[in-house]
């Protein structure tokens, strides 16, 4: 298998594994390109971040598949401008917003199914299409229509370093089982995602902090690719310092704790750090436009540490845990249990009590029900922590995403100062930073994949052809 | 009851709490999504309501090597099957016959030598057709008994297993509900008429949503042909041997042909499917009574060829101890699955009724 890599020259070279390569590949051997995939994971984790995935979002003018009601593209862009605060691009973006209408269709044709929403996500039935099996079902169902049109994959093969000649790409080098191989290709699709996963590069670029982050999705993003291509002067986009982190339960694996790890509590708790102090409004708004602030926030936090504590009145007003919360019947008792000194715990909590007003209260919506005279406030769903027995979750920063990309056409040509690379494209994470230079817009990461993954296997097609 | 296996499921049920990605393949998600914690009976309830699709398996992001290890079909499957085994009646046969296909043989023999011997010992004076070799009342005499005990032991356990798993007094329109599920094996769609991930990995199949349903019907189909036999002996006295044109052969023939077709068919799904992702201890116990329920339906048809020829003793003793064999065998193999899975299918519409009417109520 290995050495028929090298021997042949490839049509079509895609790197990566996970959604935007796998609509790459899909569409451009359906042009007739000879396509392999190099895929840095082993077959079990091939996927990439997208295994972990849940839906995508897509415009729609009237029902669609599971999709409820209409979206436009103008709403859809006033969304994407509300996370971005403008740091779009906005004819890149459009694209995208445009093009999602009709990957839909194209996705069902090649395998994937949908759900209607899951039990607890009713608000995004009308934007976001669920993948039924989640991201793995997706990605399965692309590497059996991948297979079942001839595309050859490899597994554990890290591409190290693409060959430019001017501009133009030579040929790839390629680690695959231990060893370095050389592969002749006449295009190349990059579809290896961002840099998260490179613990030192997340710590040059955000400070020592990023030590103590957990990495939500795959180990293999390592942004080797990404490096490379910058290192021979393409043309970057996106703060290369900045990843979207958002709160998460803090006893979550290092790498791949994936949606599980996700923690709904924040609004309905009193949130301490290591210190006992609290350091910021937890009700601010509804969590879904919350949660990744509280990334950044616990992230500045000392050691990158805090924690979340409720009552019983609490503990059924949001989706279940993937750990079971430190229990205890009294605050003090809760906070030694999770290490933080109890009495300083104990007088935080006795404070914010003494905060609250009487009001009514509603879990799903801003009631108002702030505290008076506190600092920092909480501004809604305060209600006083006096029904025991009281609940903690330890929260910690988890990387979703980095920034930093590379920049592309509406064509995904990768670009250097002096002009587009000929044969060579860029798709999903690794070019997203053109249109989320900032925030990020629940299930638009997949949407970006699969339009510049289908331009990208287009384009490339039609070059070699 | 081993706490090991419902400890290990319950681990998983969590997880798959936390995620709800699979929400959309069968009841098991969406039913898991009422409780946040769960008690043993929930599991055991969670566990027959599961059919093995492997559907969550395959689309699990959480499977081995990843530290959380999941493996929800196994975890359910080594639960349920635990639950029959805990609550068959008498219990120390359970796990044999469960596990061992070897021992599932011995009993298949046993019913060839004591139908021989009856043949040989008890043979009619004077009756026609199959009676000649052995008289209606011994037949009787022995088979009533094989099929009546069986299902009193089978009703002993779900008495337990009905309580162990919460269920209340039964209503039709749960009833109703259930018998839907059933009769067009609604949960064995993948959710959307895809199929299972069974014999072809994480490519969907529903072949085996076929093919076991040819099974059933097949076995529906013959088990109505030998009522109709009783009826027409008792109520109308016309003896077996019947004609093709009779109720219990134009019920019967198709009945067995589809019994040993669909039976083979599942034999070879099995052989094709990854054993790691169901309870692997009973593999083999599976399989061997896959066969047996199979052989019931091909020495039948096999004895319906052969009448009026001298092979006609040979293939009687073989197809008689075969049906021997199936019926004692019921409360303690794989057949039980039946009637859990429907008591379950019934528990899970009072169920989502209670959760209805707890909502309806202001
Ligand atoms: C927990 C979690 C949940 C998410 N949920 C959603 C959601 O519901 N909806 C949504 O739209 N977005 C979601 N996202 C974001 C989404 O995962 C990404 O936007 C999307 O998967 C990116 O797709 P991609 O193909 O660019 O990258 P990936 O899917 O990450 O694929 C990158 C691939 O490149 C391979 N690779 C890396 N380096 C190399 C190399 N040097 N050589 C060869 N191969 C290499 C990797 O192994 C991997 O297969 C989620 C992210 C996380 C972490
Ligand atoms: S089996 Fe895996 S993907 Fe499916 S719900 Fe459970 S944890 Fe989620
Ligand atoms: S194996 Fe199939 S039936 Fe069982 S829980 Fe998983 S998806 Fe549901």
């Amino acid at each position: 298998m290995n050495a028929m890599l090298s021997k042949n020259t490839w049509d079509i070279v895609v790197i990566g594994g996970g959604n935007a390569a796998l609509c790459a590949a899909i569409t451009a051997s359906e042009a007739g390109a000879r396509v392999l995939i190099l895929e840095s994971a082993p077959k079990t984790y091939r996927g990439g971040n997208s295994r972990h995935t849940r839906n995508f979002r897509c415009m729609h003018r009237g029902p669609l598949s599971v999709l409820t009601g209409s979206y436009g593209e103008d709403e859809y862009f006033d969304d994407l401008m509300l996370v971005t605060k403008g740091k779009t691009d906005e004819p890149l973006a459009r694209l995208a917003i445009r093009s999602s209408e009709d990957c839909l269709p194209w996705m069902e044709a090649h395998g994937v199914r949908f759900q209607p929403s899951l039990s607890g996500t009713l608000s995004l039935s009308r934007t976001n299409a669920f993948f039924l099996g989640g991201g793995k079902a997706l990605v399965n169902a692309y590497y059996n229509t991948a297979e079942d049109l001839g595309v050859t994959v490899a597994y554990d093969a890290e591409m190290t370093h693409v060959h430019l000649d001017g501009d133009r790409v030579t040929h790839l080098d390629a680690r695959i089982g231990g060893e370095t191989h050389r592969i002749a290709a006449r295009a190349a699709v990059l579809a290896s995602g961002g840099f998260q996963s490179d613990l030192d590069w997340l710590t040059r670029a955000w400070g020592p902090a990023a030590a103590n982050f957990l990495i939500r999705g795959t180990p293999y993003n390592r942004g080797v690719v990404l490096r490379d291509m910058l290192d021979q002067g393409c043309e970057s986009v996106g703060d290369p310092t900045q990843c979207h982190a958002v709160a998460i339960d803090g006893r979550a694996p290092k790498f791949d704790g994936g949606i599980v790890t996700r923690l709904d509590c924040v609004p309905f708790s009193v949130v301490v750090n290591r210190d006992g102090e609290r350091f910021y409004d937890e009700g601010e708004d509804v969590w879904p436009k919350r949660y990744a602030i509280w990334g950044r926030l616990v992230a500045a936090q000392p050691d990158q540490v805090g924690y979340a504590i409720i009552d019983a009145k609490s503990i059924d007003l949001f989706m279940p845990s993937v750990f079971p919360p430190n229990r205890a019947d009294t605050i003090e008792e809760l906070g030694t249990q999770m290490g933080l000194d109890g009495a300083r715990l104990a007088a935080t909590v006795a404070a914010f009590n003494a905060a609250c007003r009487p009001g009514t209260f509603h879990p799903t919506e801003l009631d108002r029900l702030a505290t008076v005279g506190l600092s920092p406030a909480k501004t809604n769903w305060a209600r006083p922590l006096d029904t025991p027995p009281y609940y903690g979750y330890q929260l910690r920063p988890g990387v979703t995403f980095t920034y930093l990309g590379l920049k592309v056409s509406d064509s995904a040509q990768v670009h250097t100062a002096q002009g587009p690379v000929r044969n060579l494209w860029a798709a999903g994470e690794i070019m997203a930073g053109s249109i989320l230079g900032q925030g990020y817009l629940a299930g638009f990461g997949m949407t970006i994949g699969t339009v510049f993954g289908r331009i990208a296997g287009r384009e490339a097609a039609a070059h070699v052809n | 009851m081993s706490i090991d296996v419902i400890a290990e499921a319950r681990r998983q049920t969590e997880i798959c709490n936390a995620c709800r990605y699979c929400e959309g393949f069968c009841s098991v998600f969406p039913a898991l999504t009422r409780n946040k914690a769960f008690a043993d009976g929930d599991i055991t309830h969670l566990a027959n309501l599961c059919h093995n699709c492997r559907g969550c398996y395959y689309s699990c992001q959480y499977t081995a090597p990843h530290e959380f290890a999941l493996n929800f079909p196994a975890a359910l499957a080594e639960v349920r099957q635990e639950s029959w085994e805990r609550h068959a009646w008498p219990r120390p046969f359970a796990r044999l016959f469960h596990e061992s296909g070897v021992a599932i043989a011995v009993v298949l023999v046993a019913g060839f030598a004591l139908i021989l011997g009856m043949l040989q010992t008890l043979h009619s004076g004077g009756g026609s057709g199959f009676y000649a070799y052995l008289a209606h009342g011994a037949m009787v005499a022995l088979f009533l008994p094989a099929f009546l005990l069986p299902l009193a032991s089978v009703a002993v356990s779900l008495r337990g297993y009905w309580q162990e798993i919460g269920g209340g007094s039964l209503r039709w329109r749960d009833l109703l509900g259930a018998g839907r599920s059933a009769a067009r094996l609604k949960n064995l769609d993948g959710g959307q008429g895809q199929g299972c991930n069974f014999e072809q990995g994480d490519r969907y199949s529903d072949r085996r949503r076929w093919l076991h349903q040819t099974v059933l019907y097949g076995f529906l189909l013959c088990f109505a042909a030998t009522s109709s036999g009783t009826v027409l002996h008792y109520a109308f006295d016309m003896q077996a041997p019947y004609g093709f044109f009779s109720l219990p052969k134009l019920l019967g023939v198709p009945g067995g042909i589809l019994l040993t077709v669909g039976c083979a068919g599942l034999a070879w799904l099995k052989t094709q499917a990854d054993p790691a992702l169901g309870a692997v201890r009973v593999w083999g116990g599976e399989m061997a009574f896959v066969l047996l329920l199979g052989a019931t339906g091909a020495t039948g048809l096999a004895l319906y060829l052969a009448s009026g020829t001298a092979a006609v003793p040979v293939l009687l003793t073989i197809h008689l101890g075969t049906v021997l064999a199936f019926f004692l065998l019921l409360p303690f193999s794989k057949m039980v699955h039946g009637f859990y899975r429907f008591a379950t299918l019934v528990a899970e519409e009072q169920k989502k009724a209670a959760v209805r009417d707890a909502q309806a109520r202001p």
